[in-house]
């Protein structure tokens, strides 16, 4: 903790920074609003499923926003970030347009700056932390969007700079899942010299970021970008291969692999276990999202069918929820429907996509729950019972625990539901690894250091946390990489 | 050695089809490399395929594999697109994904007597069952049933692998005319069987179950419901299993079929029937 303040009171005595701080009052800095996200109007987006709603800030904007940051003294926005970026460090570097210079201090800490600032919850995290949200009761500085500008400049300048590697040691990794924890996991030892593979079970390449986070919030190219990146610093990808299944891990041991790496996500929708709920028109949002986002089942060009709605019910509240109800409305459904057993409040998504999806005309049925479905003589949905709720005493979680109201049941007519209320641990590898320690819910059991209870094998992101968030799996890969760097050194000055 | 190969290349040109054979009009037989999967798959298991990168991702069982050549056997009935736009694939060509193997692989071991009953397609998928349980030793009883004779696929192979092989035919073309369940009755009554599988549609299974529920016999069925990922993500292959929601692709396929609602399973087949016939149409219309 020291070294780290340490360190940043010397970035900030650099003099570039101390001449911009002078360069305009508090008062005015603190005077500027929030700027606002230039973004695609309601009408005109949920038309597609792959045009982004944020346009990303223009240059003007970026420079008016990065100078209402005050540089403080003791930048509190750091301690939101579960990576830790320099934030005002590269705020300032924007101020002063050097935004190659932004963008590369960004990438010291997070291997995805331009996924992250797309989709980190900034509300509860960096943003939540700034001067601006703590003492000035203001709107924060938009740390996301700036992340957003730095690396999406450095993108489109072409002037990507791929980061210098170690030389080859010649030693063989496995990464097994190719979601975020993964790709950063990879782009790490890749830099120290080690020889990496990324196995994939589906056929592309990006875990969720491919097939769960929608077009309209992450398109696939800036992902796209990322793996050109990892794979120009060698990283090798296999697709359409189930490490445990495809091949054990004995196997890619005899082959020299020397290191595992397991992020193979929490990948098994939950159900609630209500009656009719396996009648057709009920599907996870898993299965919604994976048709529509990696078979493109919303094209006639693909194969890949995708039931169609004219009323859709979402049950759940998290981001999950609301990438698949904005998603059905993209389908042409005439009435999408959140419904959530808690307040507005205490939903998990993001705040930015509940504002959006209430813009885009969804509608909002909190404090009420599904108990019961009902369906045609085909066995297609077509009603609901929700049971309506009320908030009662605060539960383990810190929210306010959903109590049902007696009498309270009403049927609403629905043609397709989307089972959104969650996801546990893919339990594929632990079952196939019967010495690897794992916790009753399911998640893999890891030291500090990300390693688990075989030494050689580590792991992060949602298999070890159970379901949470970009930045948290990709914070899990970066530090896996470095531990296991420290072991397999270690082992090599033992031989 | 494979495992360097499938890296080094990235996977995708080892699935090329070294062979193709119709087995009847409408079932072919496909053999393609797959070094990785033909090494590590066991009786029961499958694999999901996607025919270009626009196609869907369909199960289909490995009908046999071998290890040395580095191939497996896929067999599969042209029901709809992606099975239409298989069978027009030829030797030569390259599945644009394969992966697998997949589901949990049959429990065999010498147990008795088996009743082995498989109905059109589904006689595919029994073939390495059937092979299994000889192999372990025990007597193999295989009812093999289709509308008419040109239905009946593998018949020589099946009789390799069975102590004895019963044919039925619903118009009597060949062997004997009636269902399966006539075929499998006929075995019950006449000697004691320990164990019966069933594959086929899911109204064959359905029947061949309540026939030896009648009778007291531990029964497996091997379900072929509707998938997407095939490695327990979606949901999409639910069932009903002794009142439990269970996912195919990772729990099953073969399931107590005592404990199977079938009624529901069909029914879930029929979920996307008229998105199928909607892209059969248009597919067809294009050819
Ligand atoms: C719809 C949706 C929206 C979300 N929105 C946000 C958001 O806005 N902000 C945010 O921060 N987080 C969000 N999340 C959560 C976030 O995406 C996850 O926390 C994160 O992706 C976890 O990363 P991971 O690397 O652990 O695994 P994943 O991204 O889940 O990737 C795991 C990969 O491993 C593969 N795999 C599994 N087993 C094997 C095996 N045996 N062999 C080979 N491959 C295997 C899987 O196929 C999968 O591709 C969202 C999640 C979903 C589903
Ligand atoms: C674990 C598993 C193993 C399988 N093994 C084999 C196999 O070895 N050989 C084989 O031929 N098939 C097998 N199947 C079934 C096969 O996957 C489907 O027939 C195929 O996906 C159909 O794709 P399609 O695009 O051609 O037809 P679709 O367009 O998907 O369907 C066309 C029509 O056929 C119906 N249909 C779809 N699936 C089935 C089915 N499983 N049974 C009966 N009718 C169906 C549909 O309702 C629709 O009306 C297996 C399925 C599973 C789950
Ligand atoms: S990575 Fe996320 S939490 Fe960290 S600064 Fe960027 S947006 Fe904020
Ligand atoms: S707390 Fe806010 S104002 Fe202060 S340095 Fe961080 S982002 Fe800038
Ligand atoms: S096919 Fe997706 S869970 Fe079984």
């Amino acid at each position: 903790m020291t070294i780290l303040s340490e360190y940043l009171k010397e970035r900030r005595n650099e003099e570039w920074r101390a001449e911009l701080r002078k360069k305009l009052k508090g008062k005015e800095r603190t005077s500027i609003p929030r700027v606002k996200m230039p973004e695609v109007e309601p009408q005109e987006r949920t038309k597609h499923q792959n045009v982004e709603v944020n346009l990303g800030l223009t240059e003007e904007q970026a420079l008016v926003e990065a100078s209402r940051c005050m540089d403080c003294a003791t930048p509190t926005c750091i301690d939101g970030c579960p990576v830790q970026i320099n934030i005002p460090e590269f705020v300032k570097n924007i101020e002063r347009k050097e935004y190659g210079l932004a963008a590369q201090t960004l990438k010291k800490t997070s291997a995805l700056p331009a996924v992250c600032g797309r989709v980190c919850p900034q509300e509860k995290q960096c943003e939540e932390q700034c001067f601006y949200t703590t003492k000035l009761g203001k709107d924060p500085i938009a740390i996301g969007y700036l992340e957003r500008f730095a690396a999406d400049w450095e993108r489109e300048s072409g002037e990507m700079s791929v980061p210098e590697c170690a030389p080859a040691n010649g030693k063989k990794i496995a990464a097994i899942g190719s979601g975020p924890a993964s790709l950063s996991f990879a782009g790490d030892m890749a830099k120290l010299g080690y020889d990496v593979t990324v196995f994939e079970a589906l056929h592309e390449i990006g875990g969720v970021l491919k097939y769960g986070i929608p077009e309209f919030r992450l398109p696939n190219s800036v992902v796209d970008v990322e793996l050109e990146n990892l794979r120009k610093m060698g990283v090798k990808f296999v697709n359409n291969f189930i490490v445990g299944r495809t091949a054990s891990f004995d196997d890619l041991k005899e082959e020299g692999f020397e290191g595992f790496f397991v992020a193979s996500g929490a990948g098994l929708p939950r159900f609630m276990n209500i009656p009719g709920e396996n009648y057709n028109g009920i599907m996870s949002s898993n299965e919604y999202l994976t048709r529509v986002n990696l078979m493109g089942a919303a094209s006639d060009d693909n194969d890949t069918p995708v039931l169609r709605g004219k009323t859709v019910a979402v049950i759940g509240g998290g981001n999950t929820a609301m990438d698949s109800v904005r998603t059905s409305k993209r389908l042409g459904a005439e009435r999408s429907i959140i419904v959530y057993r808690r307040s507005r409040a205490e939903m998990p998504a993001r705040v930015e996509e509940v504002n959006h999806a209430e813009e885009e005309g969804i509608e909002f049925m909190n404090l009420a729950n599904p108990v019961e479905y009902f369906a045609d003589e085909k066995g297609r949905v077509n009603k609901m019972r929700v049971q309506h709720m009320e908030l009662g005493e605060p539960d383990a979680s810190g929210r306010r625990r959903p109590v049902p109201v007696e009498g309270s049941e009403e049927d609403i007519d629905v043609d397709l539901v989307i089972v959104a209320v969650g996801v546990s641990p893919n339990p594929l590898i632990p079952s196939c690894l019967p010495e690897l320690k794992v916790s009753k819910w399911g998640t893999i059991e890891v030291g500090d250091n990300m390693q688990s209870s075989i030494p050689v094998l580590f792991a992060g992101g949602d298999i070890v946390r159970g379901g949470a968030t970009v930045i948290l799996a990709m914070g899990d890969g970066r530090k896996a990489a470095a531990s296991m760097h420290e072991y397999l050194s270690g082992e090599q000055k033992n031989d | 050695m494979h495992i360097q190969t499938v890296i080094s290349t990235n996977s995708n040109f080892m699935n090329r089809i070294v062979d193709k054979e119709f087995l009847s009009e409408n079932v072919v037989k496909i053999v393609v490399e797959a070094p990785l999967i033909a090494k590590s798959r066991k009786p029961g298991n499958f694999i999901i395929l996607r025919i270009s990168d626009k196609g869907e991702r369909i199960p289909l069982t490995i009908a046999a594999a071998d290890e040395e050549k580095g191939t497996i056997t896929l067999i599969a009935q042209k029901v709809g697109v992606s099975t239409e736009k298989l069978a027009k694939m030829e030797v030569g060509d390259s599945l644009h994904d394969l992966v697998g193997p997949l589901g949990k692989a049959t429990e065999i071991s010498k147990i008795g007597t088996i009743l082995a009953c498989g109905g059109g397609v589904g006689i595919a998928p029994l073939l390495p069952i059937v092979e299994g349980f000889k192999k372990a030793g025990n007597r193999v009883i295989s009812v093999l049933a289709a509308r008419s004779k040109d239905l009946i696929i593998l018949e020589d192979e099946m009789r390799k692998w069975s102590d004895e092989v019963i044919i039925m035919t619903d118009d009597g073309s060949h062997g004997t005319k009636g269902l399966v369940t006539e075929g499998a009755e006929m075995v019950i009554k006449r000697e004691k069987v320990d164990e019966c599988i069933a594959i086929g549609p899911a109204i064959m299974m359905k029947f061949t179950s309540l026939l030896t529920k009648k009778y007291d016999i531990p029964t497996q069925a091997s379900l072929n419901s509707i998938m997407v990922d095939g490695t327990g993500m979606c949901g999409a292959c639910r069932v009903t299993v002794g009142g439990k929601t269970k996912f195919t692709c990772v729990d099953g396929p073969e399931f107590d079929a005592h404990q199977i609602d079938f009624d529901e399973m069909m029914m879930r087949l029929g979920g996307y029937r008229e998105e199928e016939k909607k892209d059969y149409e248009r597919f067809m219309s294009q050819v």
